[in-house]
């Protein structure tokens, strides 16, 4: 859910000859991959998608801290625990970078949290999967982090210009998280016991579809792709995205001497491409939807957390204005 | 008692402190009342598990059994802990968690200036990098007991609550016992007494300037922390804490 | 949280560079934001200094101005030294 399933609001996309002499404008400065900056003129509609892709991008962050923040706690020794928890701010802190490039187009960060909470804006739906063991956290941060970068590397060209300087910030940053997250897999595999060897297998198994079905439905069934693509919000397709990274992924899944679960996994030497089994879209779509495992205690947390810290957020100003009466 | 063996508690007092302080802290992430803070906490408790690995692998090496301050950590009982009270008081609102950071670091900062002079070279080294981490730890967590002590009526109370429920665990940070005593006279750690009023002159103005009530200075304070005898809240923080390795013994993560 | 001011942050990364700007911070006050700042875009050493500025106090220009207000300096050559040529006997200068 990064630039996937995002609604453009447009039923069909223009051609130039079919704009208006600031469209055109417009599009041709996109055209010549010249980055829109937040004071130039821009279609409503690109207002509104960016808007929408970024607060969900930053919602996705902010969500995502949930499954890993479950083991910060009970990490198994200070090196994890250090790391885990960077890892979890830099999320914090990718989720604020977002909302900030949001608020240049003169979005409000609490109406766009307002509509996380009542569920109007979604949030990439990996994040309503439990985790369920230490391994989870080397599989979010393999499979999950590696999946969120093969779409954010390319999304660091977007049009946009506050977003596209984000997206980089961010991946300078994130190159860490994926390692992080396959360092401990590896030490499991390499040095552990059966039984971790065998949590790290169950925690692939879980986590491989649900990892596909981030990059989001095929292309045949992304309406908006298009009109994201002519503006360059969205760089690669659904499809085109999810196997570069089940390509660079099989390798180095082998290497750690696990499996995934689906039989129809193999090498075709014609196309160059790993070939894989067809995705469960009716789970996607059900999680999606409000079903998943996690779906209603991920929002609870996060309404908790905000309504709960009102009232400190409120004696903060009130203090800010008294000083600045004082001062006066 | 040898000044090996002071030692050695006086290093688990403060590694422990810090990594059950940093464990209270973890609990915040995902529920802190701004993403600002989440960010705070997170640094905050990034750097005392910092500390505690310093000061933890020193006390290892003096006890020369061959543990890692991860051994320390992960597999000593509650009794066996040696941190104070106060670090392992519940997270409470965030009024109770301020008042528990401020009194900490007040004392914490004063701690590690003063063991800056210390003549164990390897303590004023781990102290003077600590001592950059909790002057800035102090100056945020002061800066929130005044925003809340004279913020909103609601926050207000909340704060002047906060601290006086949590005095009682104060006073056993600024009482020297043996082991302070023996180290003072080595040379090692600082005068008490000393730390005692630097403590309280920060602590009273600070308060003042909140709006906020001092509780009395002599009020009864609860202590043994340092002795390891431990509030009830400790058994389940080190159970959720230590579940791994003790769950699987023979496991490398 | 929309009572918090929203502040632009600019960093310096090293010393003798100028401030660069960032994105921005919300915060109850300049201090906090500060603070707020630091937590954020310095967590890797990113900075030396920190400047925060309510985004509301910053002038920006319009870019309908962008031809007025920039492009008459285009064809001010005369202010790169580039345009001086010397005979190679000067040396550099």
């Amino acid at each position: 859910m990064y630039a996937q399933l995002v609604d453009t609001g447009v039923k069909r996309v223009k051609t130039l000859n079919e704009m208006s002499p600031e469209e055109r404008h417009f599009q041709e400065k996109i055209d010549a991959d010249i980055k829109i900056e937040a004071k130039n003129w821009m279609p409503e509609a690109y207002r509104r998608t960016l808007i929408r892709q970024m607060s969900q991008h930053a919602h996705s962050e902010i969500v995502g801290m949930l499954p890993e923040k479950n083991w910060l706690t009970r990490a198994p020794n200070l090196k994890r625990k250090l790391q885990l928890l960077a890892k979890i701010q830099d999320e914090a802190g990718h989720g604020l970078y977002l909302y900030s490039a949001m608020e240049t187009l003169g979005a409000n960060r609490d109406e766009e949290l307002e509509k996380l909470h009542s569920g109007e804006v979604k949030y990439s739906s990996i994040f309503n999967y439990p985790s369920r063991s230490w391994a989870d956290m080397g599989t979010i941060g393999w499979l999950v982090d590696g999946a969120a970068i093969v779409n954010q590397v390319v999304l660091q060209r977007t049009s946009y210009g506050p977003y596209s300087r984000a997206m980089i910030r961010i991946c300078k940053e994130e190159s860490f998280h994926q390692r992080q997250g396959y360092q401990i897999l590896l030490e499991m595999m390499r040095n552990g016991t059966d039984e971790q060897k065998a949590m790290v297998q169950d925690s692939i198994n879980r986590f491989w579809w649900p990892a596909l079905m981030m990059f989001g439905p095929h292309d045949t069934d992304s309406p908006n792709s298009a009109q994201s693509m002519q503006w360059k919000v969205k760089r690669m397709s659904n499809d085109d995205l999810r196997q570069r990274f089940i390509d660079q992924t099989i390798p180095q899944l082998e290497l750690l001497g696990c499996t995934v679960p689906d039989p129809d996994l193999k090498w075709n030497e014609a196309r160059g491409h790993y070939d894989f089994g067809a995705i469960d879209w009716s789970e996607f779509y059900s999680v999606l939807k409000g079903n998943g495992p996690c779906n209603k205690d991920r929002l609870k947390t996060r309404r908790n957390a905000y309504e709960n810290g009102a009232w400190v957020r409120e004696a903060a100003k009130a203090y800010a204005d008294k000083q600045k009466q004082a001062a006066a | 008692m040898t000044t090996q063996h002071a030692l050695t508690e006086y290093l688990l007092r403060l590694g422990d402190s810090d990594i059950i302080l940093a464990q209270r802290l973890c609990e915040w992430i995902g529920n802190a009342p701004a993403l600002e803070e989440e960010m705070a906490l997170g640094n905050v408790a990034l750097d005392l598990i910092g500390q505690a690995r310093s000061w933890l692998e020193y006390a290892a090496e003096l006890q020369g059994e061959g543990r890692s301050a991860d051994d320390l950590s992960f597999g000593r009982n509650e009794r066996e802990y040696r941190n104070l009270l106060i670090t392992e008081q519940a997270n409470g609102n965030y009024a109770d968690t301020l008042a528990r950071q401020y009194l900490f670091d007040a004392w914490h900062y004063y701690l590690l200036q003063a063991l800056c002079d210390s003549k164990d070279a390897r303590i004023a080294a781990i102290a003077a990098k600590a001592l950059k981490e909790v002057t800035y730890h102090l100056r945020r967590s002061s800066a929130w007991v005044k925003r809340l002590g004279d913020g909103t009526d609601e926050s207000h109370q909340k704060m002047q609550q906060a601290i006086d429920d949590i005095w009682t665990y104060s006073g056993e940070m600024l009482l020297a016992d043996d082991i302070d005593n023996l180290l003072f006279e080595a040379g090692i750690a600082p005068d008490s007494a000393a730390i005692k009023a630097q403590w309280q002159a920060h602590v009273s103005a600070t308060l003042e300037e909140a709006r906020l009530d001092c509780p009395p200075m002599d009020s009864y304070m609860q202590q043994g922390g340092k002795q390891g005898l431990h509030t009830e809240q400790l058994g389940f923080l080190l159970a959720e804490m230590q579940f791994l390795p003790r769950a699987y013994p023979d496991a490398v993560w | 949280m929309s009572d918090w001011t929203l502040f632009e942050v600019f960093v310096r990364s090293k010393h003798g560079l100028n401030h660069k700007h960032v994105g921005s911070v919300h915060a109850a006050d300049a201090p906090m934001a500060l603070e707020n700042a630091r937590e954020l875009y310095t967590r890797r050493s990113e900075g030396v200094s920190l400047w925060v500025v309510p985004s509301a106090q910053i002038t920006a220009s319009s870019p309908d101005e962008k031809e007025p207000l920039f492009d008459p300096s285009d064809d001010k050559v005369y202010r790169h030294a580039t345009f001086y040529d010397l005979p190679k006997e000067v040396g550099h200068m």
